[in-house]
């Protein structure tokens, strides 16, 4: 029964109540009367009839007002004191529970206070054991997140039905399309693999993947190369993981950016046929005329000088395409796979701080340009620069050296100079040939190995006519492609980041009905705008988007979505000051056909949650068109899940159903720190909700339905 | 009578050489071109052995090698594939064409006698 009902059922029982004793006590006295005294009773009463309905009245209000107050002091303080009770038990010491009512239950709320009190003690306690078996979990964990995000390789794990369980930042840096990780990146806890990658090749991967373990290979792997964005290509290498029953579990894919290593591997092997191919013509030609000419000694005169012609001209004809070709090609002919691209400046750094250390010699360096890239073996020319300044010192007594470099066409001299002894060319070619020695360490490499290596060359270079004194030796090195800060990843992230969730693991099929999906099983995607006012429909506009995503009960705080608009129309002085952002901050960004479309993606495959969900999804309602993307999931709106699961209360505005959960309130009114309290706050009003029996996708769409029909009545 | 021989290529310098030598080695010779004026050679020259470039301007030496293979007054014709190309591909494409040998280039005169003398023999 409504409160309205029952309160209206007390007033009647009451006042029928009231009247019914005076009524039944006069009919009683009434009835043994004489006529005659009972026909002066009845015209005494009909002539004090206004005086009776006075009367009547007046124990109508006092039957009402006594029970609104008995009302008031106990079933609605019941009421809220039931509710108080429920949120100190999801949020234990986040509110007191005080009511206002009867004295009794005043002091009820006092012993349900001391009783939570007492159980958040019992439970802060045993959580305290728990937190420390977590504790321990947590360090493997996050030592395994430290290991993943040092591996040069990126990682990604998914489950047998492609869901991504884990990954690094070089996966998500490799895998996005724009390479900056700020991006909204595809890569995703619970998100599909199939998404970043061609699903038959997934597909075709598990399926050797099973053949080679149906041929009894304990350690099946598999490969293959993918296009990833932004025309890079990626290499995969795939192998499986078991499940307890020794089905396919999911896989572990190990990848790697072959984008640079294909092209050169291509370079190299288009150098080798086309240096045969060219050769070969000549060279046959040559050696037909010269076994002829050996074959038949006595041949006629003319023809014995046609053969030694043609010899000749083909002999130059060959040399011609072999230098040709050699030339054309010689940058794939000599780049290794051991030298990576490096900043001169680091490297000189470093070998600045080698140098001083090991040769023990001052060192000075060069101002370097930042813009100078080397393709370099920095670990062997570092023991180079160490082994030449220690032989510099011991056998010519040079205390100081200098450190420099500079661009050379295609290369970079790097120099290692020095000032007043003078050193010989045949000291040099000397030490070119010795293995690397500095003090006691003795590399296996020498001089010439470490040039070789390189592709480069060495030599001693004396400057200026008084030269002799001041000289250097040079290393002509191959330039290096400067590496981007998209592919320098790894080591960015302060805080761990929430990259893996072994929970992912025991998500059954993606084929069951939704709305029969219990609510923490989904995957949520909270999110909240910004706009320039509160009329959609009277052309304001979104002018920031921020949310995040909620897999397996977690916040995932490192996969989020921030974006501001430009609304192309100007700000209401209003909003702004509820948002602050202001017009210059707005100008240059994208616009919102570029932005909802990259959002849309963003919330593939979730379940969108948000506070006052109506206002924010008209907004997106009336951009189909022009963005061409809809949002078609379900929706979850945070006010009418906590009006459902708190309807006691009155106060539903985010801040505090926040604070009633026990949320902390920071960085409101920006559409990322709201998308987060709204995020936070849902998952704390789910346990609410299972509590009052709402446990799954439909059931919480149908209450919010209803709360919202009964919101509208009211 | 001696055997005939058509040699299909396009550098002099290979097709003097060769000439001669096959010559020494009393075989007829004609020598063509390009893919084309090897073809229109057939009929008349009839030759036992064609010495095909693979590279041979007009019509390639793979299609010419097809063609022959494709008319039954042609298919006795044993044809020897000569290429700067040695990739193995190359080899196996020459030999489905239906090629009776590919010789890669550069090669030795005396094992190219040998094996078309061996191709000519009246044994095979």
């Amino acid at each position: 029964m409504t409160a309205r009902g029952k309160f209206a059922l007390w007033v009647a029982v009451l006042f029928l109540a009231g009247i019914a004793v005076p009524v039944a006590t006069g009919l009683a006295v009434v009835a043994v009367l004489a006529p005659a005294d009972q026909e002066v009773v009845l015209r005494v009463l009909q002539e004090r009839m206004p005086l009776l309905v006075l009367g009547a009245m007046a124990l109508l209000a006092l039957a009402a007002g006594a029970v609104r107050w008995l009302f008031g002091a106990y079933v609605e303080a019941a009421a809220g004191l039931a509710d108080l009770t429920r949120s100190a038990r999801a949020a234990p010491g986040a509110a007191p529970i005080v009511i206002a009512g009867a004295a009794e239950l005043v002091q009820l709320a006092g012993e349900i206070e001391r009783l939570a009190a007492e159980a958040h003690r019992l439970r802060d306690a045993s959580d305290g054991r728990v937190r420390e078996s977590l504790a321990h979990l947590e360090e493997e964990r996050n030592r395994l997140a430290a290991l993943m995000s040092e591996l040069v390789e990126g990682v990604l794990v998914c489950n047998a039905e492609g869901r991504i369980l884990l990954y690094n930042e070089q996966a998500r840096a490799l895998l996005s399309e724009r390479g900056d990780t700020a991006a909204p990146a595809p890569v995703g806890l619970g998100r599909s693999i199939f998404s970043l990658i061609e699903r038959n090749q997934v597909v075709h991967a598990i399926e050797k993947l099973e053949q080679a373990r149906a041929r009894g290979e304990a350690a099946p792997r598999t490969r293959f190369v993918a296009p990833a964005g932004r025309g890079r290509l990626v290499k995969f290498e795939a192998a499986p993981y078991r499940g307890a029953r020794a089905e396919l579990a999911g896989i572990v894919f190990t990848l790697a950016d072959v984008t640079g290593l294909l092209e050169r591997e291509a370079q190299r092997l288009s150098v080798l046929q086309s240096i045969a191919t060219r050769a070969r013509a000549p060279v046959a030609n040559i050696r037909a005329a010269a076994e002829n000419l050996a074959g038949y000694p006595d041949m006629e005169a003319g023809r014995l000088r046609q053969f030694v012609e043609i010899i000749a001209g083909e002999s130059q004809a060959l040399s011609q395409s072999i230098h040709g070709a050699l030339q054309t090609y010689s940058e794939a002919l000599k780049a290794s796979l051991t030298l990576e691209d490096m900043r001169a400046l680091d490297l000189l750094r470093v070998a600045e701080g080698r140098v001083r250390a090991l040769a023990e010699v001052a060192v000075d360096l060069d101002p370097v340009a930042e813009s100078l890239w080397l393709s370099v073996d920095s670990f062997t020319l570092v023991q180079a620069l160490c082994f030449l300044a220690a032989r510099l010192k011991e056998d010519y007594g040079v205390r100081r050296v200098r450190l420099g470099a500079r661009r050379a066409e295609r290369f970079l001299e790097l120099d290692l100079g020095w000032r007043g002894a003078i050193v010989g060319h045949d000291a040099l070619a000397q030490w070119e040939g010795e293995p690397l020695r500095i003090g006691a360490q003795e590399s296996p490499l020498t001089l010439r190995d470490v040039i070789e290596r390189h592709g480069g060359e060495l030599w001693l270079q004396r400057h200026g006519l008084a030269g002799e004194r001041d000289a250097c030796f040079r290393f002509l090195l191959p330039a290096g492609e400067p590496v981007t800060a998209a592919t320098r990843v790894g080591a960015v992230i302060e805080s761990r980041p929430e990259f893996y969730d072994f929970d992912l693991f025991a998500h059954g099929g993606a084929s069951q009905d939704l709305r029969a999906r219990a609510l923490a099983d989904l995957s949520y995607t909270a999110f909240d705008m910004e706009t320039t006012g509160l009329a959609p429909s009277a052309g304001d506009e979104i002018i920031s988007i921020g949310a995040v995503r909620i897999v397996n009960g977690r916040l995932l705080k490192s996969e989020i979505f921030e974006k501001m608009v430009d609304p192309r129309r100007p700000l209401n002085p209003d909003s702004a000051k509820v948002h602050g952002i202001d017009a210059a901050m707005l100008a240059g960004q994208p616009r919102i056909e570029e932005v909802l479309p990259a959002f849309h993606k963003f919330c593939e495959d979730t379940v969108l949650v948000a506070h006052n969900a109506a206002f924010d999804m008209r907004f997106l309602e009336l951009k189909e068109e022009s963005t061409r993307v809809r949002f078609a999931q379900p929706v979850l709106d945070t006010l009418l899940l906590s009006a459902v699961a708190q309807p006691a209360l009155a106060d539903h505005r985010l801040e505090a159903i926040a604070e009633r959960l026990g949320v902390p309130v920071i960085g409101r009114h920006t559409a990322l720190g709201d998308a987060l309290l709204t995020g936070e706050a849902f998952l704390r009003l789910v346990g609410l909700l299972r509590e009052r029996g709402i446990a799954t996708l439909g059931e919480a769409l149908d209450a919010s339905r209803e709360t919202y029909y009964a919101r509208l009545r009211y | 009578m001696s055997k005939r021989v058509l040699i299909v290529d396009d550098e002099p310098n290979i097709v003097a050489a060769l000439e001669f030598l096959l010559e020494k080695n009393g075989y007829q010779v004609q020598v063509a071109a390009n893919g084309e004026e090897a073809l229109a050679r057939l009929d008349e020259f009839a030759p036992d052995l064609v010495l095909l470039d693979v590279m041979v301007p007009k019509v390639s030496g793979y299609e010419v090698c097809q063609r022959m293979r494709a008319q039954p007054k042609w298919r006795a014709i044993k044809i020897v594939m000569l290429s700067a190309r040695g990739r193995e591909v190359e080899v196996e494409k020459g030999m489905s064409l239906g090629a009776d040998l590919y010789v890669t280039k550069p090669f030795s005169s005396a094992e190219l006698v040998a094996t078309i003398g061996g191709l000519l023999s009246p044994q095979t």
